[in-house]
């Protein structure tokens, strides 16, 4: 076996640290220099090799510690079962030591083990299912109250705050038209080259304005508006709402005897049940224009041809199966958002959270909702 | 070397070897003029409190000698060493230096043990795993906490545990010198009184220098060697409490004879 002692490397200058074994001394070890962070790793691989093979330690030697170097001298003393006195450790370092004993018992024991993966995942399978359940039946709560204080303002109309609600409209309708129109129009365009390209192998290109027509006039209207409205008004909602219940203010509303439902939810639920099926509208006409022009510019078609066969595609029942569904969506983004911003809790964290939430699970709910409303639609065969 | 107000004398303790020296500060934002030709020394060893009212520039004053801020003129020396640029703040102060945010500044997405660890990992890569874990629980039980809460998320935690973790975050890399920035604020009375024990216990033991903003005559009274006054955009005084008491000076007279400090130099104070 070889000797200990003999690891130890030629003294580089006055500072290095060094542990080592003194045969001569009946196993003696003798701790020498600075106990300190810069000399740590060294120190720790010294204390693990050496602290089995002594039966004491002269800690005069050290002329430097601090807290790293105290925890490593604390772990020596409690193999050697020896105490700062008995090793000689120089009284101005004896605070520290008996700082860091005092609070380090229990750092001899390794730290608990972190659980199994398959555990982890199972873990949080659960957690998440248990949060869908508990939202969705949050959701259905909210609903309820909404639902009955939009009852009550109906029957007694002076409780709606109707500058709020106007406001809101401003907000989520007015200002989102310039938006709006651009996407329309623009996907509208795609959905006629798409048209084109395929119908052109028929011979069939005059179908384009059929395709854009049906496209806007039953699904993309609706469809396009509430997805850029739970991208756009959900999260805003969520973030109103959210930095109230930060700052208390939902709180302070209720104390002075007023309801959150009543101030904060209804102007914007009703604001966007207005203003929703009015974009909805914007967004139809838009996606037409969108198909107009490329028809026009690219498809040998004239304006009045386009406008003669939208006249024979379009009856009120497409145009209502489209507009039926915009109310809808209104409620789902509403609701959604401003429920996400009540829930918000302590931490600007958890605001952001709530508002990324908040346009996911109205963009969902909007995506699953127009799909069930198309195969209805379908099976009625409307 | 202390500007006294009213051109009052009121240290003469002189130190050839300050922790930190800063000389003729000066930190303006556009046309508002925060510091003009502030001095200060912070000696080896003590507790220095810096108070002032609201907007006076302590922040500003901490964020200059950190290097989070630009000064628009004077000399900062930090342990001898003249603060240029950016390289020279990051070399001495990360490595030397210590700073507790006033609400911890925890990163949110790292556990407790691994914010502590943080330091280490970055500028102590020689250091192995187990050892830098050790190392850390270490910290976070000499700053008072239990070794269970190592693998929490610091939003599980209060505010006074968030500024423990912070503070053994803050002594992980074993600084001679720690910035510590209204370490009571929002903590209540109890926990405050703590706080400044743990902190006094822990300079006592580790000895390190601490430049500590307060608004917390508790505090000041308590654990502060000395206490700077900053008004007039610069210190008005950097003495030893007592003989901040004795300044004629306004806002120092409503700071420390008001009923609030009255109140606490009579719980503090040596009967006799």
């Amino acid at each position: 076996m070889s000797d200990p002692a003999q690891m130890t490397e030629g003294r580089k200058d006055d500072n290095e640290a060094d542990l080592v074994w003194e045969r001569g001394t009946e196993g003696l070890l003798l701790a020498t220099g600075d106990w300190v962070l810069d000399n740590v790793e060294l120190l720790s691989d010294r204390v693990d090799a050496l602290a089995g093979l002594a039966s004491g330690l002269d800690a005069s030697g050290i002329s430097r510690l601090d807290a790293s170097g105290a925890l490593l001298l604390e772990r020596l003393f409690h193999r050697t079962g020896q105490g700062p006195t008995a090793a000689g450790l120089r009284q101005q370092w004896r605070t520290l030591f008996e700082a860091v004993d005092f609070a380090c018992d229990d750092t001899h024991e390794p730290a608990p083990a972190s659980e199994a993966p398959w555990r982890q995942i199972l873990e949080r399978m659960g957690r998440s299912t248990v949060e869908v359940v508990h939202s969705t039946h949050e959701l259905l709560g909210f609903l309820g109250i909404t639902v009955h204080r939009l009852l009550r303002t109906v029957v007694q109309p002076r409780r709606l705050r109707l500058t709020s609600t106007v406001y809101h409209m401003e907000r989520t309708g007015l200002d989102a038209v310039p938006l709006l129109i651009l996407l329309s129009s623009l996907v509208g365009a795609v959905v006629a080259f798409l048209g084109a390209t395929v119908l052109r192998n028929f011979g069939a290109e005059l179908f384009v304005i059929d395709l854009v027509t049906f496209a806007f006039v039953r699904e993309f209207g609706a469809l396009l508006t509430a997805i850029l409205l739970a991208g756009r008004t959900a999260s805003a909602f969520c973030a109103q709402i959210g930095m109230m219940k930060l700052r208390e203010e939902i709180d302070a509303i209720r104390t002075l005897g007023l309801d959150e439902i009543e101030v904060l939810v209804l102007p914007r639920l009703i604001a966007l049940l207005i203003t929703l099926p009015l974009l909805a509208f914007v967004a139809t006409i838009s996606g037409l224009f969108g198909g107009l022009i490329v028809s026009v510019v690219s498809l040998d078609i004239n304006l009045v041809m386009f406008l003669d066969r939208v006249e024979q595609t379009v009856t009120l029942k497409h145009y209502l199966v489209g507009m039926i569904k915009a109310p809808m969506f209104a409620a789902v983004i509403a609701l959604i958002g401003c429920l996400e911003g009540l829930r918000v809790s302590g931490t600007a964290q958890s605001l952001g959270e709530h508002t990324t939430l908040a346009v996911v699970r109205s963009l969902t709910m909007v995506i699953v909702l127009n799909a069930l409303a198309a195969v209805y639609f379908m099976e009625l065969g409307w | 070397m202390v500007s006294a107000g009213a051109g009052q004398a009121v240290d003469e303790g002189a130190d050839s070897d300050p922790v930190i020296r800063v000389r003729g500060l000066e930190n303006r934002f556009g046309s508002d003029i925060v510091h003009h030709r502030l001095d200060l020394d912070v000696r080896r060893g003590e507790i220095l409190g810096v108070v002032g009212g609201s907007g006076t520039g302590k922040s500003v004053l901490m964020r200059s000698i950190l290097g989070l801020l630009r000064p628009t003129g004077g000399r900062i020396e930090v342990f001898g060493q003249h603060l240029r640029d950016a390289d020279d703040v990051r070399e001495i102060m990360s490595h030397r230096a210590g700073v507790l945010f006033q609400d911890g500044a925890l990163f949110s997405s790292l556990t407790v043990l691994e914010n502590v660890e943080l330091p280490l990992k970055t500028h102590r890569q020689d250091i192995s795993t187990q050892l830098r874990r050790d190392l850390a629980r270490s910290k976070i039980q000499l700053s008072g906490l239990p070794d269970s809460s190592s693998a929490k998320m610091p939003s599980d935690l209060s505010g006074g545990m968030r500024k423990r973790v912070a503070l053994a975050r803050a002594l992980i890399l074993e600084p001679e010198l720690l910035f510590l920035d209204e370490p009571t604020a929002g903590l209540d009375p109890i926990g405050a009184a703590e706080f400044d024990g743990l902190l006094h216990a822990l300079h006592r033991a580790l000895g390190f220098t601490v430049f500590l903003i307060t608004h917390d005559l508790d505090t000041l009274y308590a654990i502060c060697d000395r206490v700077a006054v900053i008004a007039e955009r610069k210190i008005l005084a950097a003495a030893t409490l007592r003989d901040i008491e004795d300044l004629d000076h306004e806002w120092i007279r409503e700071y420390f004879h008001g009923p609030r400090a009255r109140a606490v130099r009579d719980q503090t104070s040596p009967p006799g």
